[in-house]
């Protein structure tokens, strides 16, 4: 079949890629470029080593008022929570032989707390806390599980001092695939 | 039907060589409606129906399923109060054939609902340790180039059911439907990291949704370089709002969870970010009560979804067993299928292609006399994996597993043909 005239200019253009192919580029390249303060609304991520933990403080004391009127409809005046899903505290790995799973009892990284409050909670209003808020709801949730008092004053540094019960009950399995 | 007792019997109490599987003429319970007209002669007369007498509607823009076939719904429960839009909704297993679960059947599992995404609105974001952070719009995205893939999708609480005391009254839906099969079509996520530039020091992707949840994922940058994908289609088009539209993570052979939908960040860190659904969520505790972390891939694995829970054999004579076998190591090589408990097993037919992490097809047939059986299959993969028996299964995780159930399942079949699930 003889080849249409778009078709030889397509062979033409693709002849010369292959010519000059060291210089052409190796990606699409449409992304835009972004600076990382751009993203400072944006990247919710609070990671075990402080990366992306804003600034902001609060206690327990602060957090029992945010709690009431925010957190306690689902969780319980006192985290006993009001469905299985929704309970913050009580079990214990160690001596329960089908243990409750708690923030006090199982989660091993404080920064998970601060992490997924502010980018979960609460789950009728997700994003709607300060971040002043969510250290402060942080600091009551750990308060409620005996793991500060309620005086504590955590923040960007001191929430990585936190150390929560379970912190060793984890392996990591990550190099088994 | 008599005919069977002429064919090779391969195992015990019925099965038949995968051979005769072409020329199986399974009898039918009647092929004339009872309302039929009888002829002269007493027989019942063929008429042409109705729908062949008039023209029906034309072309329409967008298709439909039969109504006949409106029943075969997701399982979606009852929605939970204090989770908005959280929740799973399970595939009809019991219903489908082949290997492609249809996008409208697919499974789902939301933490905060399906979020309204407009494409136009949505940002592919790709920060930390890069050398340049980047954002891409669905539209950028869609110029780039793109594999087309076969692959099975478990969320990883499928099953779990089996890890309790005793057998619940459940479907191939009820047990196993977090499980669904689809061809993904995407741009391998290494692509764009590379436009990106990933610095020496990165060893792991944290990947961020748009729901509600932002649910959040780690996942290791090896297995990101691998075969991790940017999904944009599924099954030949666009992604659906509750798998993720405009675009998601999809990571083959992994437990559900770790394809992030509505994907919106990906940033490179050295750590894994510990989001909640990687430490209080998806981890795997032992007897000892440590718990697994990044318990990732999928096991071999297989079930029957015909005969299956809550079916009624209602006549003696030749039956197609078949189901799916997957595994998120590789490739399925063999299933063998059970009709007596475990005691003898038979080798089933693979049907159509194997790929690797992606659904599989066998059927084997089966002569039933009105005996009672319990019928089960066994996956091996491509690592030699074979799938565990239940027991096996919780003797090696203990009694606080909820995660990565891929026990060998067991039907049983009563003398009068209900079929239910059962522990051997």
């Amino acid at each position: 079949m003889p080849m249409s005239k778009p078709g030889y200019v397509l062979l033409a253009f693709v002849a010369s890629c292959l010519l000059s192919s060291t210089a052409l580029s190796q990606t699409v390249g449409l992304g835009t470029p972004i600076e990382q303060t751009q993203l400072q609304n944006f990247d919710l991520i609070a990671g075990p080593d402080g990366e992306g933990l804003p600034d902001g403080s609060g206690t327990a004391l602060q957090g029992k008022l945010v709690f009431e009127s925010r957190c306690q409809a689902c969780h319980g005046a006192n985290g006993e929570g009001t469905g299985s899903s929704t309970i913050l505290v009580g079990g214990n790995m160690q001596t329960e032989a089908s243990p409750l799973k708690t923030v006090g009892s199982f989660w091993p990284h404080a920064t998970t707390l601060f992490d997924y409050i502010r980018r979960a909670m609460p789950a009728n209003a997700p994003k709607s806390l300060s971040n002043t808020e969510v250290y402060q709801v942080v600091a009551y949730v750990l308060y409620l599980n005996g793991i500060i008092n309620q005086y504590a004053v955590l923040n960007k540094d001191s929430l990585l001092t936190i150390q929560m019960p379970n912190k060793d009950g984890f392996l990591d399995r990550s190099h088994i695939q | 039907m008599t005919k069977s007792t002429e064919w090779q019997r391969v195992a015990g109490n019925g099965l038949l060589s995968r051979r005769h599987l072409l020329g199986l003429g399974l009898s039918s319970a009647s092929v004339l409606a009872s309302s039929a007209v009888l002829g002269a002669d007493g027989k019942a007369l063929f008429e042409i129906p109705g729908w062949s007498r008039q023209a029906g509607p034309g072309p329409s823009g967008y298709g439909q399923r039969s109504v006949h076939t409106a029943f075969m719904q997701r399982d979606a429960g009852a929605p939970d109060p204090l989770y908005p839009g959280g929740g799973a909704s399970r595939s009809p297993l019991q219903h489908l054939q082949g290997t492609i679960t249809p996008n409208s059947l697919h499974f789902e599992r939301h933490h905060a609902g399906i979020p309204a995404i407009d494409p136009a609105g949505h940002q592919l974001v790709i920060n930390g340790l890069v050398k340049q952070a980047l954002a891409f719009s669905y539209e950028s995205l869609l110029s780039y180039p793109m594999v087309s893939r076969f692959y099975f999708l478990e969320c990883s609480g499928n099953s779990r059911s089996l890890y309790g005391a005793r057998p619940g009254n459940g479907t191939a839906q009820t047990i196993h439907g977090l499980l669904s099969g689809a061809e993904w079509t995407g741009i391998p996520l290494s692509t764009l990291l590379d436009e990106a530039g990933i610095l020496g020091s990165a060893q792991w992707v944290s990947a961020v949704g748009a729901d509600a949840a932002s649910m959040g994922r780690s996942v290791p940058l090896n297995k990101a370089l691998d075969d991790v994908l940017v999904a944009l289609y599924q099954n030949g088009e666009p992604l659906r709002p509750e798998q993720g539209y405009p675009m998601r993570l999809f990571v083959p052979g992994w437990e559900g969870n770790i394809s992030v939908k509505w994907l919106t960040q990906l940033k490179l860190t050295q750590e894994p970010s510990q989001f909640r659904d990687e430490t209080s969520k998806y981890t795997d505790t032992m007897a000892d009560k440590t718990s697994l972390q990044f318990t990732f891939p999928m096991g071999c694995k297989s079930v029957i979804t015909s005969p299956s829970g809550q079916m009624q054999l209602r006549r003696h004579g030749l039956y197609q067993i078949t189901g799916v076998a997957w595994s998120g190591n590789g490739t399925i090589t063999r299933v063998e299928v059970s009709a007596d408990g475990g005691q003898t097993w038979a080798e089933a037919m693979l049907d159509s292609a194997q790929h690797a992490k992606a659904l599989t097809r066998f059927r084997i047939p089966w002569s039933w006399d009105g005996a009672t059986a319990q019928l089960m299959s066994r996956a091996t993969d491509s690592t030699g994996a074979v799938q565990p028996t239940r027991t096996a299964l919780l003797a090696e995780r203990g009694e606080n597993s909820f995660y990565h159930c891929n026990a060998i399942q067991c039907w049983g079949v009563s003398a009068a043909g209900d079929v239910n699930n059962a522990y051997v």
